[in-house]
């Protein structure tokens, strides 16, 4: 039994806590998290690109990617620095989509972002419609602070597996931990089993 | 909780006693934990702003209004109270006096705390790396730490300055208005090439402050960067 914090009450939340995951608060707003600068890439020198264990590397351009079928998702979102955003809307391209015909051995994934932002996952846990590249919030293109103009969107890992300013996903054989699960963080972060940090 | 200090007109430095704590690094966070009498309980990260030298942990908690967490943390609380505390967290915020110089230090409002872990650590150890400071703070009410800051200098290699966005004190000759690129330049070093960044504060200052440190010939991988607070937008 944790000790009780004397004179502490909360603000218990008007929302359905079957949607909040162990540890975690709503908030409205959409907090900002980043290891360094946010970067601008122009779009006409932006690309996609699926690498790694595959016969060949695809690569879209930003017109290629945005002539790409599109689909609406509203999702809640879980920040391992205990936010949640409940019902976000995003506008993109499905993971299946961009996988579609990619034959691998690989059962993991690199994401790797413009500013050397990387981070891992099993590769099935980014298909069957879990996982989108996004380019739109609120109906409005994406804002580099939040990882325009394109994030990764893994909704039912913690945040920070949605890699903002998302360029390439690097299928691979062996699991490579990247930039937070290296120090420290959770190498799957599954916010109902809240696995925050490494011994979670 | 050992002691609760008054830190500013809208920040208090809770004092904490941690039986087992494993040691941190200058610029760690840790996560708090409440639990009230039904058991509902709350969680959020604070950075640690004591030195790993000192004996008990110190963390600066700026009210939020409206927050659920902070009003209690600033207003209630008083020594005696237990908290579960778990860390410490973060690894890429960090500096050891090891590692040495040239060091650029950038903070909004009470993101000087985990910097201040910092410069504390620093005396601690009697470093004299090349630690440049820009604080940047509403008013003199609102400074954090400023009489210990101002203890710390003269001390060889050690530089602060700070500006004021809102109100400057009485007679105050320094800096005024929000960072700008050539109170940047004036903080900085000339040669950039070995300097480390660390920059703490507000999710816009953060924003503002690494697109001009970016401009200024920093690379990106030299600038370490903490945010906090929604986005105001």
């Amino acid at each position: 039994m944790p000790p009780i914090s004397r004179g502490f009450h909360g603000r218990r939340s008007e929302v359905d806590p079957a949607r909040v995951p162990p540890g975690q608060y709503v908030t409205p707003d959409f907090p900002v998290l980043s290891a360094g600068p946010t970067p601008r890439t122009p779009l006409d020198r932006w690309s996609l690109q699926i690498d790694g264990a595959v016969d060949a590397a695809l690569r879209w351009s930003w017109a290629e990617f945005r002539a790409l079928p599109t689909e609406p998702v509203t999702v809640d979102i879980h920040c391992v620095t205990k936010w949640s955003k409940l019902d976000t809307s995003w506008s993109g391209v499905s993971l299946d989509t961009l996988l579609d015909g990619v034959d691998t051995e690989a059962e993991h994934v690199t994401a790797w972002s413009d500013g050397g932002y990387t981070t891992n996952m099993p590769l099935e846990d980014l298909t069957g419609g879990r996982a989108w590249v996004v380019h739109e919030y609120d109906g409005q293109p994406l804002e580099p602070e939040h990882g325009g103009p394109a994030r990764l969107l893994v909704p039912h890992l913690y945040f920070w597996k949605s890699a903002k300013w998302l360029r390439g996903l690097t299928l691979t054989i062996a699991d490579e931990p990247g930039f937070w699960e290296a120090a420290g963080y959770h190498n799957y972060g599954d916010p109902w089993r809240e696995q925050r940090y490494w011994n979670d | 909780m050992r002691e609760v200090v008054t830190e500013s007109r809208t920040a208090r430095t809770l004092a904490l006693d941690v039986p087992g704590w494993p040691g941190h690094r200058a610029g760690q966070h840790l996560d708090l934990r409440l639990t009230a009498e039904d058991g509902y309980q709350a969680q959020r990260s604070y950075s640690i702003a004591s030195a790993p030298e000192l004996e008990w942990l110190e963390i600066t908690v700026e009210v939020v209004e409206d927050g659920e967490v902070s009003p209690y943390l600033t207003a209630e609380v008083e020594p005696g109270d237990q908290f579960e505390v778990r860390g410490p967290v973060g690894g890429h915020f960090t500096w050891s006096a090891d590692e040495g110089g040239p060091l650029l230090l950038v903070a909004g409002g009470s993101g000087l705390a985990p910097l201040m872990a910092m410069l504390r650590h620093r005396a601690a150890r009697g470093s004299d790396a090349a630690v440049h400071v820009l604080v940047s703070a509403r008013g003199p009410e609102d400074a954090l730490y400023a009489a210990e800051v101002a203890g710390l200098e003269p001390a060889d290699g050690l530089e602060v300055t700070w500006t004021y966005t809102r109100t400057a004190p009485d007679g105050w000759t320094g800096a005024r208005g929000r960072v700008d690129a050539p109170m940047l330049e004036a903080a900085g070093f000339t040669d950039r090439a070995a300097v480390r960044c660390f920059v703490c504060g507000p999710t816009p200052f953060v924003e503002h402050v690494l697109d001009l440190l970016v401009a200024g010939g920093y690379a990106a991988s030299q600038i370490h960067a903490e945010r906090f607070g929604p986005t105001g937008t």
